[in-house]
């Protein structure tokens, strides 16, 4: 009995510690989550009496009174209870949800972030100029970045979200609700945040290989600090030259990969002028510092099977150390 | 009900048991094709779509009627032969019986998901 009180014990806890946290539904820090919660509480609430209501009854009919039961009776139970009832339930269910979306996607008087859901990588634009459609792409331009949003508290920021090969769906379940990122059409997601502070988001939809390994980071911020970091985000990068530099343009890295300030302006890979101001590299998968960036360079297909980047691990070591010095240096 | 057949009373085929689904179907696929061929390609979300929902509201009123009048002729023809639920013998009357049964109850299946098909309608006034 007392393990299984342990065991118990252990469950509660861990149902209950997977409720707060960077990444969690009920630990909100946007104006959507809170809705969504909201109406999370009111359906457990709902069902929860419905659920007591139809055992209480069935044990009722089994238990307390076993005998049989009028066709007449059970008929109009089934119709109004089964039929009815329900239908009554999800109707009013049904427009009440309905009814919050044209408030919540209302215009947005926030940044516009462009938001490309690439396998198996996010790449980011900050500022750019461009709306919602279909049969078209991402408007271009704005201010590179990748894996990393910033946004600035209390405003609505307009998410536009395309994609370039598969369907992927954009999530961070504290801030809003997902959206899909599907190619040949810009969707568009307003994003409302409440709170200061870094949250998760992840690629909702199966889209390959390393989905699972597709995250990002939301960092919400004041104004002023929001309007800073994309001031310097749109400046070349922090060291232009020296052996870091030379190894990255003569190893052939400048064809996928863009260092504003150097000759390196690839587009097929995340941008780099700042991956070091960036919390993350690998699309949320490892902390940026020099070491896991010489890890994901030499050993790129074991560190995030499925992505599109080569192994570097014929480069010899004290290049691959210089080359992820380097990097680890563009703040 | 003469108007269904002889004898007031019309034989049902799986086309009498099917009719009110389809309906619900064309009506889904028209309001849903509707309104995404009047918004795009979708450039101005915040462009109003009155003239999208008076149409579609025609086409519900049109869907519901049909299907009301699906309804109400199995539901005569069920209720005049005793409104029973069980038909399980292997008889041409037995058949009918059933599929009248049946015939009722995917009416009125349909209309509650034609005005469930409907609802965005009522409430998102714009091409978002
Ligand atoms: C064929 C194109 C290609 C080449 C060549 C390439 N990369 Fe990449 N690189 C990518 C792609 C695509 C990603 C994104 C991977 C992901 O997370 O899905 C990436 C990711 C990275 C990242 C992580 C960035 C972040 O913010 O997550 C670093 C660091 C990096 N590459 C460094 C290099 C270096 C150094 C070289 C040269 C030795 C190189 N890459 C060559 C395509 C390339
Ligand atoms: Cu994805």
């Amino acid at each position: 009995m007392n393990v299984l009180h342990a065991i118990a014990g252990l469950l509660l806890l861990l149902l209950l510690s997977a409720c707060t946290g960077a990444q969690s539904a009920f630990d909100t820090g946007g104006v959507e989550a809170e809705r969504v919660l909201g109406m999370f509480w009111i359906m457990v609430v709902g069902a929860a009496v419905i659920w007591i209501f139809v055992i209480g009854l069935s044990c009722y009919v089994t238990r307390v009174s076993p005998r049989a039961v009028d066709d007449r009776i059970g008929i109009r139970l089934i119709i109004w209870g089964g039929c009815v009832f329900p239908t009554l339930v999800l109707a009013g269910l049904l427009f009440w949800g309905l009814g919050m979306m044209p408030e919540l996607r209302r215009p947005a008087d926030g940044p516009t972030i462009a938001v490309s859901g690439e396998r198996f990588w996010w790449r980011v634009a900050y500022d750019v100029e461009g709306g919602p459609g279909v049969v078209r792409n991402l408007p271009p331009g704005g201010v590179p970045s990748a894996n990393e949003i910033w946004l600035p508290v209390g405003q609505r920021s307009t998410i536009l979200l395309g994609s370039p090969d598969v369907i992927h769906s954009f999530w961070a379940p504290s801030l809003a609700g997902k959206m899909d990122a599907i190619p040949g059409r810009v969707n568009r997601l307003v994003m409302e945040p409440t709170r200061t502070g870094v949250y998760n988001g992840v690629c909702a939809e199966f889209c390959g290989e390393a989905h699972a390994q597709m995250g990002f980071r939301v960092v919400v911020v004041s104004e002023q600090e929001y309007a800073a970091y994309v001031r310097a985000q749109a400046a070349p990068a922090a060291v232009t030259q020296g052996p870091g530099v030379d190894l990255f343009l003569r190893n052939g890295c400048a064809a996928c990969h863009s260092v504003r300030g150097t000759t390196a302006d690839g587009q097929i890979g995340p941008d780099l002028t700042h991956v070091a101001s960036r919390r993350t590299i690998g699309a949320g998968l490892l902390p940026t510092t020099p070491e896991n960036i010489a890890a994901f360079i030499r050993s790129t297909d074991h560190v995030k099977p499925g992505v599109e980047m080569p192994s570097f691990g014929m480069l010899p070591e004290a290049e691959v150390t210089a080359i992820a010095q380097w990097l680890g240096s563009l703040e | 009900m003469r108007l269904f057949g002889l004898y007031g009373r019309t034989q049902d085929t799986l086309w009498t048991l099917i009719a009110a689904p389809a309906i619900w179907g064309v009506h889904f696929l028209f309001s849903y094709f509707y309104a995404a061929y009047r918004c795009a390609p979708n450039a101005d979300i915040f462009a109003s779509i009155g003239g999208t929902r008076i149409v579609v509201g025609i086409a519900t009123v049109a869907a519901l009627v049909l299907i009301g009048l699906v309804f109400r002729r199995a539901w005569v023809e069920w209720q005049a032969k005793g409104g029973t639920v069980r038909h399980d013998r292997d008889t041409a009357e037995d058949r009918e019986h059933f599929l009248e049964f049946s015939t009722v109850l995917l009416a009125a299946l349909s209309f509650v998901a034609v005005a469930f098909d409907v609802m965005p309608v009522l409430l998102i006034g714009d091409c978002r």
